[in-house]
């Protein structure tokens, strides 16, 4: 490429700024958002298993950590992230098998996975929350 | 002759494309996301029912040979599809000559953690 075509500015697509965000386009970058945040935790996931796997005192380390306040918070947002990510990819499986691809279909199914995660999130910390 | 078939039968039957690959990115994305409902569901539910346990009790269940079998799975699946997933994620954001060097780091980084992670959980299996 010459240098005056990388100067003149080349024209755009509109890009996700100029669009009203819509479930549709807010769950489908939700799932690769708490993609790459699961990515994140499956380090940590390593990290539990080698210290685990060095002994008692390592593995306190980690789990006092994650047994601290931050630790909860952060457990508590990756179970939802997880519930999210687990849901949106049934539907997208659903989508392979070519269903589900009505308007009316996307948006309740939309509905019912932001739904089903905020439900199994809560029941996955209704153990944790009782005990206190 | 129509633009349609300027591709010989066998390619066109194959359906591999320029890149000769064919589905086969998008194929294993579905097939380890259909491995993870159960093995990453089964992992949630087992760390519900473990809060609270002490170190012993822990490596006590980590030790059941199906608990092995089953984390060793879970493992291969997750960073398989981590692998997968971050690479498009990548694909599709990264123009610059970083590009190279992410798709590498990634693809490397999850074969690197999907080990040590098998081999901490083989370790405790074994009794290590």
């Amino acid at each position: 490429m010459s240098n005056q075509a990388a100067e003149r500015p080349r024209p755009l697509s509109p890009n996700i700024q100029i669009y009203r965000p819509q479930l549709t386009s807010v769950l489908s970058i939700v799932n690769r958002v708490t993609g790459a945040l699961l990515s994140v935790c499956g380090i940590v996931l390593v990290v539990w298993l080698v210290a685990a796997a060095t002994g008692p005192h390592v593995y306190a380390l980690v789990q006092g950590t994650i047994a601290s306040w931050i630790g909860q918070i952060a457990l508590f947002g990756v179970t939802f992230a997880f519930f999210l990510h687990l849901c949106g990819g049934i539907r997208h499986l659903v989508w392979d098998t070519v269903h589900g691809f009505e308007l009316r279909s996307i948006y309740a199914s939309g509905w019912a996975i932001v739904a089903a995660s905020v439900v199994l999130t809560l029941a996955a910390w209704l153990p944790r929350l009782f005990a206190g | 002759m129509d633009r349609q078939r300027t591709r010989s039968p066998l390619a066109r039957a194959r359906g591999f494309g320029s890149a000769k690959h064919g589905a086969e990115h998008w194929w294993m994305q579905r097939v380890s996301a259909v491995a993870l409902v159960p093995l990453t569901l089964w992992f949630v539910a087992s760390i519900i029912a473990h809060t609270g346990s002490d170190y012993a009790t822990f490596i006590v269940w980590l030790r059941t040979p199906l608990i092995s079998i089953l984390m060793v799975l879970l493992l291969i699946a997750l960073f398989y599809h981590t692998a997968l997933g971050l690479q498009v994620v990548i694909e599709d954001y990264v123009h610059s000559g970083v590009k190279f060097a992410a798709l590498v780091a990634v693809r490397l980084g999850c074969f690197a953690l999907a080990t040590t992670g098998i081999v901490a959980a083989l370790r405790i299996g074994f009794g290590g």
